[in-house]
């Protein structure tokens, strides 16, 4: 009898685990469903390459698909070097010390700060100190701080992923510390660089909070980094909150979604793929061993 | 020539990894240098618990009294984490423990996509599913702190499920053996040794989904109805510390300005809190 209660306490544990796991997936499919199901019909390719007219009541999104594109590439170009000279600093010349606990601890933080903080900070130091003003500029640089932390992390666990006889084979043979890193190291800790990139890009993509206070938010195509732009986040935000127009909205949230899903695959694919990244690590705690390519 | 070059590279790494330093000293300053005169003027304690937020007027009637904002950012923080922490940790006992690899399959990037969703799309899902429904079966306006709990609940799970599972396998195998060799089922198990074992990690992944919940803008902003009174019930529409910044600092100007610094002040202070005591919590377990 008892050995019965505990069978079926076990059962229905079981069930509502399960059940979990089916909520989690269902929150995600309802998302995409509801957002691709009232957006898909309004893309079409006048609304992917046209202009909006009457504040975006009409026409596309054309210059707010540049603006991502233009924040995107501006604030990598700032990111990615800082980013992987950090990580570089903290995995090849000292590993320990209290310096490296400092920096380390200092990242994490900047990792945590909320977004809309970040956006404060943009628009006190680069809009109006440096007198950047509202530019794709004070965006890109506000969002490279931003993700300047996903990049360090992730660079540093790709470098820690090399084997250390690399490393001792390359010196033995007269290598500087420097042609080591550049010629040994970074080769083969480069698909774990560019997983932490992916994910930079996807964050960058999708931030809305940080640019809406540094970039101005005009819907003029923009001409050069020092012009302000609107990212699609802000025009879906803004279509919204105003209530301009919802089928413009709905069709700028598939946009997004639909990016945001290529930009995740490729991530994803990425970590599966290269052998040393934290996914394969979990699978072989699993007991799942994958094949080293 | 090479010990030039050596030493050059050496020194640019260095002021690359200091940069990140730099730059949480940076926002520090000049966040809380905008917001400093009004702190002085109008007193801490007065400012952090006056009931009356009224920024925008002239004269007389001005109030920087940030309770309401910060009883809306508690409500939708912790009614996020009611809602996602069964969910979460649940799921993460699911795929630590008993998912079979068609389910962690599917399981594994769906959760990496929620986490990858951008929150204005989050936002803009509430608007116009979330809000319809409890304006629909709840009453009031569908604008309400609950609309943005829900919300945040979603946008938290893939934090509290992964730190969550991590925590799990991080507990040795042995004393899961032991305690199925000692006649323990499964389920005794998971809730008797796996979950104390794995207890203060699994508490740093809901902490830290909370320190996101509460610094979370663009979703609450627009399914919170943004009206800075103090809330009597989760079903009232309110703002939060994030909202008030997102949709004030358009037009703020002069004080008003500074009083959204004052938030962003707080903001940061709280979440530093948050994630240095998740970083403890996480530390003590390793």
């Amino acid at each position: 009898m008892s050995l019965f209660t505990v069978r079926t306490t076990q059962k229905f544990a079981f069930v509502f685990l399960r059940m979990t796991a089916i909520v989690t997936l269902g929150c995600l499919a309802l998302i995409l469903f509801y957002i691709l199901h009232a957006g898909l019909p309004h893309i079409s390719l006048e609304f992917i390459l046209g202009f909006p007219k009457d504040m975006g009541r009409s026409g596309g999104i054309f210059p707010t698909i540049v603006g991502t594109i233009w924040l995107t590439a501006a604030s990598l170009v700032v990111a990615v070097p800082i980013g992987l000279g950090a990580a570089i600093f903290l995995t090849e010349y000292t590993r320990r010390g209290r310096l490296i606990g400092v920096i380390r601890y200092f990242t994490a933080n900047l990792a945590g700060v909320p977004s809309v903080v970040f956006g404060l900070f943009g628009l006190a130091f680069f809009v109006i100190h440096l007198g950047f003003g509202w530019s794709i500029l004070s965006g890109a640089l506000t969002l490279a701080l931003m993700i300047l932390p996903i990049i360090i992390r992730t660079a540093e666990e790709a470098f820690s992923a090399v084997p250390n006889a690399y490393r001792e084979g390359s010196l033995a043979l007269g290598a500087t510390r420097w042609q080591t890193i550049q010629k040994v190291v970074f080769p083969s800790a480069l698909p774990g660089i560019m997983t932490g990139i992916v994910l930079g890009i996807g964050r960058v993509v999708g931030e809305t909070a940080a640019v809406f206070l540094t970039v101005g938010g005009a819907l003029h195509l923009p001409a050069g980094i020092m012009d302000p732009c609107r990212p699609m986040t802000l025009h879906l935000y803004l279509l919204a909150a105003e209530g301009i127009s919802l089928s413009r909205a709905n069709a700028t949230a598939a946009v997004l979604v639909l990016g945001i899903f290529i930009i995740n695959t490729v991530a994803n694919l990425l970590l599966n793929y290269f052998p040393g990244n934290k996914d394969t690590e979990r699978q072989k705690r699993g007991g799942k061993e994958r094949i080293k390519s | 020539m090479r010990k030039y070059k050596e030493l050059l590279f050496q020194n640019i790494f260095f002021f690359s990894a200091l940069i990140a330093v730099a730059g949480v000293f940076f926002i520090t300053v000049f966040v809380f240098r905008e917001g400093w005169p009004l702190w002085r003027k109008y007193g801490v304690l007065k400012m952090l618990f006056g009931p009356r937020w009224a920024p925008g007027i002239e004269g007389e009637g001005v109030a920087f009294g940030m309770a309401p904002l910060l009883m809306g950012s508690f409500y939708v923080t912790v009614i996020a984490a009611i809602m996602a922490v069964p969910l979460g940790v649940g799921c993460a006992v699911f795929l630590a423990e008993l998912s079979t690899h068609w389910w962690a399959k599917a399981l594994r990037p769906a959760i990496s996509l929620l986490a990858a969703i951008p929150s204005v799309v989050y936002g803009f899902f509430g608007l116009i599913v979330i809000v319809p429904l409890i304006r629909k079966y709840l009453g009031g306006l569908g604008f309400s702190l609950l609309a943005g709990g829900g919300i945040l609940a979603i946008m938290i799970l893939p934090t509290i499920i992964s730190v969550s599972e991590d925590a799990l396998h991080s507990v040795p195998k042995d004393y899961k053996e032991a305690s199925l060799a000692l006649g323990a089922t499964h389920w005794q198990t998971i809730y008797k040794v796996l979950i104390p074992a794995a207890q203060s990690w699994i508490i740093a992944g809901i902490i830290l989904g909370m320190g996101r919940a509460l610094g979370e803008t663009m979703a609450v902003i627009l399914v919170t109805g943004n009206r800075p009174l103090l809330p009597s019930s989760p079903l009232d529409p309110g703002v939060t510390l994030t909202g008030t910044i997102g949709t004030e600092w358009a037009y703020a100007a002069g004080d008003h300005a500074r009083s959204l610094f004052a938030v962003g002040s707080v903001l940061f202070l709280l979440n530093m809190v948050i994630n240095s005591l998740a970083h403890v919590l996480k530390k003590r377990r390793e």
